[in-house]
């Protein structure tokens, strides 16, 4: 919604006053809260936009202006709050802890709804002075593509009152006639002027009933504070709000109209909760009545619209005023956590309970509760969709447009018909090969079903390999038709069907088509584009649209969407669409099913039980089957699950070359997604070799004699093509050949899928191994982050495997919301993983905000274990034996083998504690392994450091604990899609940026420096592999904090990624991109802390600049401004390198007998005695 | 001293007009080259190939990721614009406003259907003429130079058809019959014929293996070629005739008019002299046409070509004759 703001702000819409409203992008919605704080108070009319863990930060400010009868209202898409896990869909847990704030929560339950709400509920703050939360369900209503008549600028003004403006102005702070606010007030005060605001709550309900009375005058659509619906002597009645009212609202309907007395009586300002609307609005034949909640509330007597709802009636009973016949039984419902999907099945299975002598006081619908067994059950035959309802189904992958042809046929039937339509994304949670399901549906009438599409008379499969992985026609009504792209001869598509799928189609007689739309997209140009291709055939077959018809709106469509992006564009669209149809055919579908080949399990059978049981289940799409006993109490899960979801999303894989390679390792190094690995092993390992599996001789003298194998993992890879970029060796006979090179990977996959599995089973290296430590030494390690979520040709993965190789078996990471925690840790597949002695990193994901303090924490803990340990080794060294606890405790673990000894004296340790018996021992034991070094990174992007999370990555900074932070340096928010931080370059678009930012990237590295005793380090790997290998290693031995800011290439710089490293190199080269070392343990040596790794600039910032769209877009819509950008980012380059060349160049002296000592005293020594923070030290038990 | 000359069927003051290239890429060295003495400005080529391939990128890279992930449904701004040939057209309307000199815009196209849009295009944005680069690698073993020939004559037939402003062709002297094939366009209506466009320099980075492209800046030593493409044409196409690639000096300059040349294009001449050098040449081809007795240039233009020499063959075969002597 904000962008949208900010995209009409960029284009000089105005608001009913003719002003164009200012918008300004916070640090957080902390921020924005208090910006908009401080804009009320100055007298300014303010709104913002926010959800979920945004919301929370926004409560403290919500409780000031509320508090001050602040007109305000914002707009809300209730989602999800993290708890044992994170989730970033819809429910009502946000809005929930709003309830306190003072705040009027005013709920939408419908697209149409939240376009009406948000005009009443800017016109009820302003007359009621009570501040306004509008809210309405996230995804389920905010990402609904429907049909909706919109509010016209004179109906808006008639609902605008002048006047309150006028008011609001006039207690605007202002010199001119000064007043005081934000006073601290005393025990004696307090409570009175607390209270003095009751009558503004009191009035606020019957404004805004007033408000909906005369916007349906003007616009027919009517609305109440509480409004009923359904038989008008219901005995039975559902209390709701949100989107899921609009569910119940049909399943009533269609009950009613079987013969059933039940209603339902939809909440929409739920506070100031009004007692007497709410009691009018019940029919007085009401016996029993279900409150729905979508929220949770552990441990209190009911959730929160229940223990309202109980309140109301409980006090209507007990002042007499009661307009029930009897007394009603009032049972308690949680449903759609997550948007977790709430259908007419679950509806009338509640009805049912509801007839129940004893019905279940507290419920859940929607899932199997087979643990507190509070879960009803359903009969998901059940549908109320009439026969007139069309629904249509298409499963698509991100890339190839589905989701945005989709919503450009909505537009078009909605536009071109009479009928109402509805449209709904569901995608998965990788951010490569992302699968996509769109649910359309159309109808004469207004439409409610706000759940998914589960009977269509339309199924589209766009990417055939998903007949292999998903049940497509699951959902395909009979007689349906089902398209299919599918590669080849139409008339061959059937024999390569798997066997499930052509016995679905007999049965359930559907009508089959097949395009091979690839084809036809490559011919004209397209790519892998094939969405409008698609779409013409949806169109084509379905006669929703007569064709040629169908066909012109389609192509108005193109130029519609596509027309900003050139002519070109538009042209080849418009020609697939002219020729799609001629390559569709629709093939009969045979009496008997000739297939022999079953759809492959989604898991190998090697996979651990509960993979099998539960990681698989999800994959397959079922996850919504799972019951509660399957899943951890906790949100604690087994790591290394990624390596049993064979994705298979390349359509070509690198293939190696071992005369031609000369070992650089470099194709492993950059791979985002660990699928091109390196090993070196004795010939003697090879046994029993896969026939097509390539070794050769190592060249190297650190392993003489070995042999070296670079192999892929065929079903991993993406595809993005990085490695054979960065690969520097070529055949000196045919120079367009290299030592990889991109060849199909169907015809490969069963031989290197063998291949793969050999490989992975020879001997890794150990890290005491490694003859050098550098860039290429570090790809003899394991990775253990591998075949993660991320885009193809992701720039941030290839640090964390690097981070991996190098320290994965005493890794701790604190990792900050945004893309590395979802491609980290986003379910049902998850890549951190464990070595063959079953270490690796441990990872956990708190919040955006406070990543750095949880990281921090994670030290704090570390060093409390360690210093406890060590208490323990000291008094138990008489019984352990004095020379292995003094080497314990005296124990080098800077380097490989000093771990490696010491992970040997803590079993030598463990084997000396089980044959002592005192409780000391025990506690010995369980703390024996925090006598091994670990290592703490916190991880996370530029929105966390730069922005979000600065204050506290500062605070934990000027510290001096032992902790590693990785920035991930997009530039950008790039999980939540290409914000400006203050990360953002100079001149680079991004959103709320979207004429350039017009100021430079903060200089995150240089701001840390000034402290003297944090190593700091800049690093692209692409520029210099050897750098960003030195500088992961200098942080991790450093013992304080250290700072590794790395340029990570990103999809949303607007080019093609393969070309990642390139560009890398040429940010380096061009000055854009500094690279160095700041190590405080130089200064120990009289040499200058700061180590620059790059040269003068000697590349243009222009030629690095205009090969990125964001920089390239603002060249093409003011030539002149990014003239200006190109001159400025040129002398701060220029300009950047001439600082730090100086800052380089200083030496400073110090105490040296001191500050050697204070510096050499390992940081963990100190732990829990030498610096307490005021508001966290750890606490342990010793 | 009379320097008057008449191209694409405008009246200049003089011969000099200022090649396709990086000099009319800013408009203050725009303004330079008309107050140095240009008659007349060709801007840089637009590449029809590089915008749609520049349009079909950023569509692919954009296009792409959208709509693909719940919590983001695109990584960019979504202005309303394009990469496309505005930039190219809206540089072109500023050169226009800034001088009083003709503009010629100058135009690659990849499909028949581009160029004329294109130099349509070109026109509405206020180009005085426009100049089709027909460069053609002719690496397409498919291809016969008929077929290339026949193509490019319907280009320029079509583009023809399609504009107002006068329109010339810039050949390069690949063409196996060249002096037939500039006939054809000139039959079809080719308002100019411009000789010779020339290519960066190719050259093997033998370590890396790599093919380095540099743009080489030219000298006098490349005007002989384009002095005999000249003279075969001139009196005998009713196009008029440019000169481009080795016009450095004032002699440069009476060279290419006596060969037949309307207008000499300079480039290299000015990138590595500055706009100035305009004046430079003027005052020495004044000073030449003065010593030598010239009065116009109109009286010297053509008199060494094919049609009023006696001896022609002696473009061609001048060192083999003397050596058969």
């Amino acid at each position: 919604m904000a962008e949208v703001c900010d995209e009409w702000a960029s284009k000089g819409k105005t608001n009913l006053w003719g002003v164009i409203p200012q918008i300004a992008e916070m640090q957080s919605e902390g921020g924005a809260a208090g910006a908009i704080h401080g804009a009320l108070q100055a007298g300014a009319l303010s709104t913002t936009f926010t959800a979920s863990q945004g919301l929370l930060l926004m409560i403290p400010n919500m409780y000031k202006i509320a508090g001050e009868l602040s007109p305000f209202a914002m707009h809300v898409t209730a989602r999800t709050l993290a708890t044992h896990a994170l989730s970033i869909f819809g429910d009502h847990s946000d809005v929930m802890a709003c309830r306190q704030t003072g705040f009027a929560l005013l709920c939408s339950n419908s697209v149409q709804e939240s376009h009406d709400m948000a005009a009443i509920a800017h016109a009820a703050t302003l007359e009621s002075r009570v501040p306004f939360l509008h809210f309405f369900d996230g995804f389920r209503t905010s990402h609904e593509v429907a049909k909706i008549e919109e509010i016209g600028d004179d109906v808006l003004r008639s609902l605008i009152s002048e006047s309150a403006i006028q008011d609001h102005r006039r207690r605007a702070l202002t010199p001119d006639q000064p007043v005081l606010r934000g006073t601290a007030q005393n025990p004696d005060v307090f409570f009175q002027a607390r209270e003095a605001a009751n009558s503004f709550y009191d009035a606020c309900p019957g404004i805004v009933e007033r408000l909906m009375h005369s916007f349906a005058e003007q616009t027919g659509r009517r609305y109440q504070l509480f409004e009923y619906v359904g038989h008008p002597v219901a005995d039975r009645v559902i209390v709701i709000m949100g989107s899921g009212a609009e569910t119940v609202h049909e399943t009533v309907e269609h009950l009613v109209a079987n013969g059933e007395k039940v209603g339902v009586l939809k909440v929409r300002l739920y506070r100031p909760f009004s007692r007497a609307a709410f009691l009018a609005a019940l029919p007085p034949s009401t016996r029993s009545i279900a409150v729905l909640d979508r929220t949770k509330e552990p441990g209190a007597p009911g959730d929160p619209l229940y223990l309202d709802v109980m309140t109301a009636l409980g006090e209507a009973r007990a002042d007499g005023v009661s307009p029930l016949r009897q007394e009603p039984v009032v049972i308690a419902g949680r449903y759609g956590l997550s948007s977790k999907e709430f259908t007419p099945a679950m509806v009338k299975s509640i009805f049912e309970e509801m007839e129940k002598k004893a019905p279940s006081r507290h419920f859940t619908v929607g899932i199997i509760d087979d643990v507190t067994h509070t879960s009803l059950p359903w009969d998901s035959s059940f549908r109320t969709e009439s026969a007139d309802v069309s629904a249509s189904l298409f499963y698509g992958l991100g890339a190839d447009g589905t989701v945005g042809a989709n919503k450009n046929s909505i537009k078009i039937i909605g536009h071109e018909t009479d009928r109402y339509v509805q449209g709904y994304f569901v995608y998965d949670s990788k951010k490569s090969g992302a699968i996509t399901v769109s649910h359309l549906r159309s109808s004469p009438r207004p439409i409610r079903s706000a759940y998914l599409v589960d009977r269509a008379s339309f199924v589209a499969c766009h990417q055939f390999e998903f007949v292999d992985k998903i049940d497509i026609l699951e959902y395909a009504a009979p007689s349906a038709v089902f398209l299919l792209n599918a590669p080849g001869a139409a008339e061959l598509v059937w024999d390569l069907l798997p066997r499930e799928m052509q016995e679905q189609m007999i049965e359930k007689r559907i009508r089959f088509y097949v395009i091979d739309a690839y084809a036809l997209a490559k011919q004209v140009g397209m790519g892998g584009r094939i969405n409008t291709i698609m779409q013409t055939c949806f169109f084509g077959i379905s006669g929703i649209l007569p064709r040629e018809e169908a066909i012109a709106h389609i192509k108005k469509s193109i130029e519609k969407t596509y027309g900003k992006r050139g002519p070109e564009v538009v042209r080849r669209n418009c020609e697939v669409v002219d020729l799609a149809l001629a390559h569709l055919h629709e093939i009969p579908v045979p009496d008997a099913a000739n297939a022999v080949r079953r759809r492959p399990p989604l898991v190998s059978e090697r996979a651990p039980d509960f993979v099998q049981k539960v990681t698989a289940v999800m994959m397959a799409g079922k996850g919504d089957l799972l019951p509660v006993s399957a899943f951890p109490v906790d949100g604690t899960w087994p790591v290394g699950t990624a390596k049993w979801e064979k994705r298979n999303l390349a359509l070509e894989i690198p293939v190696w070359d071992t005369k031609v390679c000369i070992q650089c390792n470099q194709c492993a190094i950059v791979c985002p997604h660990a699928a091109i690995r390196a090993k070196v092993y004795d010939a003697d390992s090879l046994n029993g070799t896969p026939p097509t599996f390539k070794s050769t001789a190592y060249r190297g003298k650190e392993y003489a004699g070995k042999l070296y194998t670079i192999q892929v993992a065929p079903e991993d890879c993406t595809g993005c093509n990085l490695c054979v970029n960065v690969c520097p060796a070529k055949d000196r006979t045919n120079p367009k050949h290299k030592a990889i090179n991109m060849e199909p990977q169907a015809p490969l996959r069963e031989a290197e899928r063998a291949n793969y599995d050999y490989f992975l089973n020879l001997p890794e290296m150990s890290p005491t191994d490694i003859v050098r430590l550098d860039h290429k030494g570090s790809q003899f390690l394991e990775p253990l982050f591998e075949y993660s979520g991320a885009c193809a040709g992701c720039g941030e993965t290839p640090y964390l495997k690097m981070l991996t190789q190098l320290f994965g078996d005493r890794l701790l990471i604190a990792n900050a919301t945004g893309c590395s925690s979802i491609y980290g840790g986003n379910l049902p597949t998850t890549p951190y993983t464990t070595n063959r002695e079953g270490r690796g990193p441990a990872w956990s994901n708190s919040l955006f905000e406070d990543n750095a303090e949880f990281g921090f924490g994670f030290r704090l803990a570390l060093d409390a274990h360690i210093a406890a340990a060590r208490a323990l080794v000291e008094r138990l060294a008489s019984e352990i034996g004095e020379r292995l606890s003094s080497e314990l405790l005296g124990a080098d673990q800077q380097n490989e083998p000093g771990i490696a000894n010491q992970r040997q004296r803590v079993n030598a340790l463990r084997d000396k504690l089980a044959g002592l018996k005192s409780a000391e021992a025990r506690r010995l034991e369980t703390l024996a392994d925090y006598l091994v070094k670990k290592s703490v990174w916190l991880v996370g992007g530029d929105g966390w450091a730069y922005d979000i999370g600065y204050g506290g990555l500062d605070h934990v900074l000027a510290n001096r604990r032992d902790v590693n932070v990785l920035v991930l340096d997009t530039e950008v928010y790039s999980n939540t899609g290409g914000q400006q931080s203050k990360a953002t370059p100079l001149g680079a678009a991004a959103k709320f940026a979207a004429s350039g930012k017009p100021v430079g990237k903060k200089d995150l590295g240089l701001l840390a420096n000034m402290y003297g005793h944090v190593y700091v380090a800049r690093v692209a790997f692409g520029a210099k592999m050897a750098q960003t290998t030195q500088a992961f290693l200098e942080a991790e031995s450093y013992p304080g904090p250290s700072l590794i800011i790395a340029y990570s290439h990103c999809i949303a710089h607007g080019y093609d990624m393969a070309q990642g490293a390139a560009q890398q190199k040429l940010a380096v080269d061009s000055g854009v991109w500094p690279l160095y070392r700041f190590d405080p343990r130089r200064l120990l040596v009289g040499e200058p802390p700061l180590n620059l790794d790059y040269g003068p600039p000697k590349a243009k910032v222009a030629d690095y600049m205009r090969n990125e769209s964001r920089f390239r877009m603002i060249e093409r819509a003011d030539p002149a401004r990014f003239k200006k950008f190109l001159v400025d980012a040129q002398a701060q380059a220029e300009r950047r390198y001439a600082v730090y060349e100086q800052l380089a160049g200083i030496t400073v002296p110090f105490v040296e007998k001191d500050e050697k000592q204070l510096a050499e005293t390992p940081i963990e020594a100190t732990g829990g005695k030498a610096e307490k923070s005021p508001q966290a030290v750890a606490k342990e038990g010793d | 001293m009379n320097l008057n000359t008449t191209y694409l069927g405008k009246s200049l003051p003089n011969p000099f007009v200022v090649g396709a290239g990086p000099l009319t890429d800013d408009l203050d060295t725009v303004r330079a080259l008309e107050d140095a003495g240009a008659s007349a400005l060709v801007l840089r080529s637009l590449f029809e190939e590089e915008i749609t391939g520049e349009q079909m990128n950023a569509f692919f890279s954009s296009e792409s990721h959208g709509d693909s992930f719940a919590e983001a449904q695109s990584y960019a701004p979504d202005p309303e614009l394009a990469f496309g040939p505005e930039e190219y057209l809206e540089h072109l309307r500023r050169v226009k406003e800034a001088v009083a000199i003709p503009i010629i815009g100058s135009l690659n196209g990849s499909t028949s259907g581009g160029w004329t849009s294109y130099a349509k295009l070109l026109e509405q944005a206020g180009a005085d003429a426009v100049e089709l680069h027909a460069y053609h690698a002719a690496s397409d073993s498919s291809r016969s130079a008929g077929d290339v020939e026949r193509e490019m004559i319907q280009i320029v037939h079509d583009v023809k058809g399609h504009l107002h402003i006068p329109v010339a062709v810039k050949l390069t002297h690949m063409f196996t019959a060249f002096a037939h094939f500039a006939h054809q366009l000139d039959a079809v209506g080719a308002d100019g014929l411009v000789l010779f466009t020339r290519f960066q320099r190719v050259d093997i980075d033998v370590l890396a293996l790599e093919v380095v492209r540099t743009m080489v800046l030219s000298d006098s030593s490349e005007l002989p070629l384009r002095l005999r493409g000249i003279a075969v044409l001139a009196g005998n196409v009713k196009a008029s005739l440019a000169v481009t690639g080795g016009v450095h000096t004032a002699l440069d300059v009476v060279k290419s008019t006596m060969a037949g040349a309307h207008v000499t294009q300079m480039v290299s001449a000015l990138l590595r002299n500055g706009p100035n050098h305009l004046r430079t040449v003027r005052a020495d081809l004044e000073a030449w046409m003065m010593e030598n007795e010239w009065e116009s240039l109109q009286e010297m233009r053509g008199n060494m070509s094919f049609q009023r020499i006696p001896d022609p063959a002696a473009y061609e075969r001048a060192t083999f004759r003397r050596m058969l002597r």
